[in-house]
């Protein structure tokens, strides 16, 4: 039995795009144990939600994080309205798993492009974040914000969409389909990518039911926790679960790949069945005694949205938690038994969101 | 298993034009509905103070004694709740974002007095 080491990993280091602290128990280049802290970026933005108008507060909540802005927007709308018992028309509904589907397209390429670096394959990386550049475009496009769009409000969706915008929208998809056909085949078969991927970092099914995780990481262990197949309007536009079953980081990479094309189908299909109509309804008065629970999707995994109202227009607590809090402990899981220098790549196939994690 | 599966975008990249602007030198062109920046018709305004009740982060305020809107450029999150709200329609969004600065920005108008007729 070699010596015992700690390696401090973070809270500043070049694999990770958000400030995390792991303290890494070594035995030679092997780690045995892996310990989380967090708390560098905490804004206490669940508080503010008890100091603001409920209506105004989608604004501050949906800067919980960059990356899925839209879903956090649409996290709390929906647990709003199922407080304040209000149905929003379908068109809005349409609009909002569209523009939910498109952030998912942009966040699993900012995904693979990190993942790329982390590999060291850095043309790769530029490459999936030029396609991601495009869906960034039609976001400010139709929306007027790249990252955060604040295209949610409470009672449906801000603006409309004209015929050219949908226009727009089914070229970019047709585009970045074609361009990931060819950007997936590296993920899928280059040898320098599936070396370091395929057997590495593995989590059976057994421990992902056991740690409760989220998202790609569940899937890849083959444990279908998606939310969206509980929806009604993903079952109509043609949605179905991708799982894979080998657990290791190539699978949660390929759940990823696979998703992207998904996305892209399902987004073209709710352009194909957009229905006609108004895109919001007026939400007014006082929020009710009483609370409401909402799940989304979100591209990293599940995320729960609780608001309790007191009979004002503020509510007296909403409660947000992030796939990135669940998937920590199966982060370091994974950990345990792996080379020094996989951690950094291992860290990023649970696709870190620390800004969600600390709110 | 294969290597070079990358070979051929690569290839493409040297004989194709970059994916970047040259940016300064070619300025950036916003959309229509690209949220910049917050602009305000002095002339409009009727001081109702919607606009400072409803902004997220308390970017603006408004003095009806000395008749003055302040936004506080630094605070604006451009989210255009203000612009939304607003019932005279003198709050717009338009394209284009603020420049970055070293200090805190914030600019003052004067709302002129509505003539009594009009009151």
């Amino acid at each position: 039995m070699g010596k015992r080491t700690i390696v401090p990993f973070g809270p500043q280091h070049p694999a990770l795009p958000e400030p995390v602290h792991l303290d890494l128990e070594l035995e030679d280049e092997t780690v045995v144990r892996a310990i989380p802290s967090i708390g560098y970026v905490h804004r206490g933005l669940e508080k503010l939600a008890e100091k603001r108008d409920y209506n105004d507060m989608i604004y501050v909540m949906e800067r919980v994080c960059g990356i899925c802005s839209f879903g956090h927007g649409w996290g709390y709308a929906g647990a709003v309205e199922g407080l304040m018992g209000v149905r929003i028309p379908d068109r809005a509904e349409c609009l909002r798993v569209m523009f939910h589907e498109l952030s998912r397209v942009h966040s699993h390429l900012l995904w693979l492009g990190l993942l790329a670096d982390g590999l060291g394959f850095d043309s790769l990386f530029m490459h999936c974040w030029r396609i991601r550049e495009k869906v960034l475009d039609v976001f400010e496009a139709i929306t007027g914000g790249r990252v955060i769009m604040s295209f949610c409000k409470v009672g449906g969706v801000r603006k409309d969409l004209t015929p050219e915008m949908l226009k727009m929208v089914k070229d970019t998809c047709d585009m970045i389909e074609d361009e990931m056909r060819k950007t997936a085949l590296v993920f899928m078969k280059d040898s320098s990518v599936r070396n370091r991927l395929c057997g590495t970092g593995v989590l059976t099914k057994e421990d992902v039911i056991d740690l409760c995780a989220v998202g790609p990481v569940a899937r890849g262990s083959g444990v279908n926790n998606d939310v969206r197949t509980t929806s009604e309007m993903y079952r109509s536009l043609g949605f179905e679960p991708i799982l894979y079953d080998e657990g290791d980081c190539w699978s949660r990479c390929m759940v990823r790949v696979d998703e992207i094309m998904q996305s892209l189908d399902i987004i073209r299909n709710a352009i194909a069945n957009l229905p006609e109509g108004d895109v919001s309804v007026p939400v007014k008065g006082n929020a009710p005694v009483g609370d409401f629970m909402f799940r989304v999707e979100q591209p990293r995994g599940e995320a729960f949205y609780y608001v309790q109202g007191n009979g004002t227009k503020n509510l007296s607590r909403a409660r947000v938690r992030t796939p990135t809090n669940i998937n920590i402990p199966a982060m370091t899981k994974m950990l345990q038994g792996c080379n020094l220098q996989d951690v950094s790549m291992l860290v990023i196939t649970i696709d870190p969101c620390i800004s969600c994690t600390e709110r | 298993m294969a290597v070079m599966k990358f070979g051929g975008r690569l290839l493409r990249n040297l004989f194709s034009k970059p994916a970047t602007k040259m940016y300064p030198v070619v300025p950036r062109e916003y959309p229509e509905r690209s949220r910049g920046h917050i602009e305000f018709d002095p002339t409009a305004c009727i001081t109702c103070n919607i606009c400072g009740k409803k902004c997220p982060t308390h970017a603006i305020t408004i003095d009806k004694a000395a008749r003055t809107m302040t936004i506080d450029r630094m605070n604006c999150i451009q989210c255009g709740y203000c612009a939304e709200s607003c019932p005279k329609k003198c709050i717009t969004i338009v394209p284009g974002y603020t420049a970055p600065d070293a200090q805190k920005v914030s600019e003052t108008f004067q709302i002129p007095e509505k003539p009594k007729e009009q009151a």
